[in-house]
């Protein structure tokens, strides 16, 4: 029993370990802000990557994302005669929740598995070594722009995705199924307040955040060769998509919670 | 033990190393290390493979934090330096990694200039025109600058990683493993680079490796490491005379001796 006990204590402690390493790297990164050099040439490749880069896989993703909730929406509510809530429904779905996590996972999996390859690659071959005794610190030189990047283009990205993905919806809704087109934007504009796509962009916000830092900070410690980059990569994507989940119900709660 | 290894070089000791210790978990690699490299010397550790030689060039670049022991460059403490000091501090240093360490999202004279431009905050223009050069004094035509790493062979990063390591004309010179995966005619030209680079910038130079033709071309002195602790240390011209079973074996190749090679895991 108390092997048992002990053992729970010592992956409590060591999770509390691991997010205390987190934070901490975290914190370092973001502290290089406070003073010069900064990296805008790095930090504007890092947007592109994140942001345009990512844009056909997240628009294929919201598009069809928005003709499946269309679809699924009539069909559950014409079991109750509600059919005239599709567009609505669609609107809300995609802006409040759809968009910002159907986004985030997406650029988990294309953007953090780069980051985490390309920065343990440059771990285990010493490269990072190399920046710090060629004084260009690595957090400043290598995480910074990307925690930047990820913080400020995914909000863009998902902005897109929300109009696409509601795109989607009116597609479906006005060739599929008939609804009248100027209804069905009436519809859609009808119950859409800016919390809906405020709230939307906060959790793009976090969730870009959350998708560069575990990355940046799988690849950073990454130990090995390329079984440890896999590794790295795989933990990346792994702890960004879980974590994505929960801070979307931290967020939601915080925004829609009584 | 050790006090008795040093040398006399007349010359102010450039880095000083006592009492370096350094584990991980429960293997100590550095067990008690005491060397000194005079201004203007070019030190060799030799050693097997794990025998602690990076770990010691890690300590004394700060890439890792010692359990215990000091580390001083020009008579002052670098142990447990600030950030913004480490810096400083590095900008006096030029590195040379064993698998050259070239970054591959950069053309080559962008590696050779990175650190003229973001730690030196050089502008671009006037760092490539010493990236072109310090390419140039190591045999590397300007074509080559504008390649990226991945389309050179291993005989020309080492070189690239050469002339990155002399751009910013350092005081110090450190080398990991310079010849290791060359074939022996460029591992002898690297070798003629190194001795070239490092008298023509009058710089310090502390090299690891295990080759020794390389140790005998590059090395005013000769230090050998064995299981974290410094065993003999004097002269390249001594090192065939030196007395030392560990240097014997070491030097001739020998299975049979005091160095056991540990075959597998323990």
């Amino acid at each position: 029993m108390l092997i048992f006990l002990a053992s729970i204590g010592a992956v409590f402690l060591g999770f509390l370990a691991a997010t205390g390493r987190l934070a901490v790297f975290a914190c370092r990164a973001l502290a290089t802000a406070c003073s010069p050099p900064f990296y805008l040439h790095a930090t504007l490749r890092q947007m592109l990557d994140i942001g345009y880069f990512s844009l056909p896989v997240v628009g294929l993703t919201a598009i069809f994302t928005g003709m499946v909730l269309a679809l699924q929406s009539y069909t559950g509510f014409s079991r109750f005669a509600a059919e005239g809530a599709v567009a609505t429904v669609v609107v809300l779905s995609v802006t409040r929740e759809l968009g910002p996590v159907i986004a985030g996972l997406m650029v988990a999996g294309r953007v953090g598995a780069a980051m985490a390859a390309e920065i343990g690659t440059m771990r285990v071959t010493d490269q990072i070594d190399a920046l710090t005794t060629l004084s260009a610190d690595p957090l400043r030189y290598l995480v910074l722009p990307r925690l930047v990047a990820g913080l400020v283009t995914l909000p863009i990205l998902v902005l897109v995705a929300d109009i696409i993905g509601v795109f989607g919806g009116y597609l479906i809704g006005v060739y599929k199924l008939g609804f009248n087109p100027e209804a069905y934007l009436v519809r859609t504009h009808q119950y859409l307040e800016t919390t809906d796509v405020v709230s939307g962009l906060v959790k793009a916000a976090v969730f870009g955040f959350i998708v560069a830092l575990m990355g940046c900070y799988h690849g950073y410690h990454s130990r090995g060769g390329a079984e440890g980059v896999g590794q790295a990569t795989t933990y990346a994507v792994v702890s960004a998509s879980i974590l994505i989940l929960v801070f979307n119900y931290v967020i939601t709660a915080a925004f829609f919670g009584r | 033990m050790t006090d008795a290894l040093l040398t006399n070089f007349e010359a102010p000791a450039k880095i000083s190393v006592r009492g370096l210790k350094k584990s991980f978990g429960r293997n100590r690699v550095l067990d008690g290390i005491d060397i000194d490299c005079a201004s203007g010397e070019s030190l060799v550790i030799i050693g097997g493979s794990g025998t602690g030689k990076s770990v010691l060039v890690k300590c004394i670049l700060g890439l890792l934090q010692p359990d215990a022991g000091t580390i001083r460059i020009d008579g002052a403490e670098t142990v447990g330096l600030r950030r913004a000091a480490r810096e400083r501090l590095l900008q006096k240093v030029g590195m040379l990694f064993q698998g050259g360490a070239l970054f591959d999202s950069l053309r080559v004279w962008e590696n050779v200039a990175f650190g003229l431009i973001q730690g030196r905050g050089m502008e671009r223009r006037a760092a490539k025109e010493i990236a072109l050069a310090k390419l140039a004094a190591v045999g590397l035509g300007p074509e080559v600058g504008e390649l990226r790493p991945a389309e050179l062979s291993g005989g020309m990063q080492k070189r690239v990683a050469l002339a990155r390591a002399i751009a910013a004309e350092p005081d110090v010179i450190f080398f990991d493993e310079p010849t290791t995966g060359l074939d022996p005619i460029m591992a002898d030209v690297i070798n003629d680079l190194i001795a070239k680079c490092v008298r023509e910038l009058g710089a310090t130079a502390v090299s690891i490796t295990h080759d020794m033709v390389s140790a005998r071309k590059i090395a005013d002195r000769i230090a050998m490491l064995h299981k974290g602790r410094i065993v003999w240390q004097g002269p390249v011209v001594e090192i065939d005379r030196s007395g030392n079973p560990f240097v014997d074996q070491f030097i001739n190749g020998r299975a049979e001796g005091p160095i056991q090679m540990e075959v597998r895991a323990a």
